[in-house]
């Protein structure tokens, strides 16, 4: 089976075909942000409007690149949810209404199950169960992964997700917006050891996290030491030690509690190089297994959604002609594969 | 006497204000759907398609075009209809129609009432503004007189000459239109809406002029361009 996927839940819009057979065909990703940068954040009203103009495109591309015919697709998966409201409908309109076109099956993909299965793509393969920790802009979960749709939220974060504190703690550092990458790269230049930031809840117990405060530390120490040479690289490198080692902390403690040996690492903070180095280390220590997507499948993409909805559309799954996107929508709520369905 | 023209079937979609609506031209009958449901368009719109399909027993891939109210209108309602084209037009290779939810607005309210032929047509725009355009009947069809615009209410203008019906939600947002212009309003009628099956005339002129477009050009018109301040006008401000 062919399943074209789609994503527009925030500022990326992707696209992508995956085989049941041979794996991914093609994908192709078109990122807005340089559209955001100069507004400092995502302003959801440009997004949509940049979706409605560059997904057709970006489907002929993904054909093109795939060497298919609309008409060799099987289905199609878009993104329902969760993420900006307008953004999802884009997605869901022209996806859902080029499979009633096609006569094809259409389904409905949750976007946080899509990063959760993305490292099922590789060819090391994480085997069920698991434990998935999911960073990005919009989300910090750890999730407990018992099958495809069987899932339990085990800790999340009470206040920023860990790439918006990234990125908050960027733009105070004058890196500009999104800065969460630059921060990273300029960590590595910094003294780590220089300041002690907090490393939030970690000293009791549970698995929730809290990231806002790195960033206010962040703040009062640049606010006092401003002329201290090389105050930005140590505060950058002593921030993203602090994050690292809370979110290595939590992983070690999700694996404990649930006495299951694989972990797997996926959205858009799951390309940080420190972190993925670290859970390496902490999983060689500890005889678990740590699994990440490829670096070009961290970030949102088209090719998790082709593939979660694969497995759905495949299992027999299908939605009806609703468009109607899920901007809030719990991953417990989701619905399990049936049994023996491969 | 010419010919009659050959007739072109055309499935057109409306989901720019507050109506939900799908409308299919077949020979000479026209089959439509429409439903006032503001919040339902996701809900309804595909299963009006089919319903009109269904009803005239074609498929997609045996009609000539396909046709949306392309704005101005509610940006999310816009992109509904934008979508929803595409993918129908991707899926079944037809061209589309884009049409003016003003001018389609304008058509409805002239089926209705044979004598308006001068129609300021204008909706509510929200935050102290107004979308609005002027169209006058030639041959049988509400053509744009001017550009149509956003703009404050008081810099709506009609043209120089004749008695203007007044339609569409922005009439009854900004009464002090109404009181600058009454000399040149015939009546105001501000319970007016676009319905997909007025959008069939317009579409029909455009596909016949060979106008229609591809379903990646099938896009909105929103008319309003300034969404957002960008971080230097935020700085610039506080200054």
């Amino acid at each position: 089976m062919n399943i074209l996927g789609i994503e527009t839940s925030c500022d990326e819009t992707g696209v992508a075909v995956y085989n049941t057979e041979t794996g991914l065909l093609g994908h192709s990703l078109y990122s807005q942000v340089i559209l955001h940068a100069e507004y400092g954040g995502v302003v959801p009203e440009l997004a949509s409007r940049d979706h409605i103009r560059k997904l057709s495109p970006l489907i002929h591309e993904v054909l093109e690149k795939s060497s298919l015919r609309l008409s060799e697709l099987d289905g199609i998966a878009f993104t329902r949810g969760p993420g900006l409201m307008g953004a999802l409908l884009v997605g869901t309109s022209l996806g859902c209404s080029l499979a009633f076109s096609l006569g094809i099956p259409a389904i409905g993909v949750h976007h946080m199950e899509g990063h959760l299965l993305a490292p099922m793509m590789e060819k090391n393969s994480p085997p069920f169960p698991f434990v998935a920790l999911l960073v990005s802009g919009g989300h910090t979960q750890l999730m407990l992964a018992r099958a495809v749709g069987q899932y339990e939220i085990l800790g999340q974060s009470v206040d920023d997700a860990v790439g918006e504190s990234f990125d908050k703690t960027a733009s105070l550092l004058g890196l500009g917006y999104p800065g969460g990458a630059a921060l990273a790269r300029l960590a590595e230049q910094g003294d780590p050891d220089r300041f002690t930031f907090p490393r939030p809840m970690t000293n009791r117990p549970g698995l929730d996290f809290s990231f806002s405060g790195l960033k206010t530390f962040a703040m009062n120490t640049l606010r006092n030491n401003t002329d201290e040479p090389g105050i930005k690289k140590n505060i950058a490198a002593a921030f993203q030690k602090a994050v690292v080692e809370t979110l290595v902390d939590k992983c070690q403690r999700a694996l404990r509690q649930t006495g299951y040996q694989a972990l797997i690492v996926a959205g858009g903070v799951g390309a940080n190089k420190c972190l993925r180095e670290r859970l390496v280390i902490e999983a060689e220590k500890s005889g678990t297994q740590v699994f990440f997507p490829s670096m070009a499948l961290c970030t949102d993409n088209g090719a998790m959604i082709a593939y979660a909805g694969a497995l759905r559309l495949s299992a027999g799954q299908q939605d009806d002609t609703n468009l109607a996107g899920r901007p809030r929508w719990s991953m417990e709520g989701l619905t399990a594969l049936p049994q023996n369905s491969g | 006497m010419s010919e009659k023209p050959h007739p072109v079937k055309i499935l057109a979609l409306d989901t720019t204000q507050e109506y939900c609506s799908v409308a299919l031209s077949v020979d000479d009958a026209l089959i439509w759907r429409e439903e006032l449901a503001p919040r339902s368009h996701t809900e309804l719109i595909l299963p009006q398609v089919q319903a009109v399909l269904a009803e005239a027993e074609l498929r997609l891939n045996q009609l000539d075009a396909l046709a949306f109210g392309r704005g101005p209108g509610s940006f999310t309602g816009l992109r509904i209809a934008a979508g929803v084209v595409q993918g129908l037009a991707l899926g079944a290779d037809l061209p589309v129609a884009p049409v003016s939810s003003l001018a389609a607005m304008a058509q409805g309210f002239y089926r209705e009432n044979s004598t308006a032929t001068h129609i300021n047509a204008a909706f509510d725009a929200r935050i102290g503004e107004v979308y609005w355009g002027n169209y006058a009947l030639i041959e049988g069809i509400m053509q744009s007189m001017g550009d149509e615009a956003v703009s404050a209410p008081d810099d709506l203008l009609l043209p120089a000459t004749g008695g203007w019906y007044a339609i569409g939600s922005g009439w009854a947002a900004y009464p002090q239109m109404q009181h600058r212009l009454a000399a040149r309003l015939v009546k105001t009628i501000p319970e007016t809406a676009p319905l997909a099956r007025d959008i069939i005339p317009l579409a029909d002129k455009i596909f016949r002029a060979q106008q229609a477009v591809s379903a990646e050009q099938a896009l909105p018109v929103y008319l309003r361009q300034k969404v957002a301040r960008t971080i230097r006008e935020r700085t610039a401000d506080r200054s």
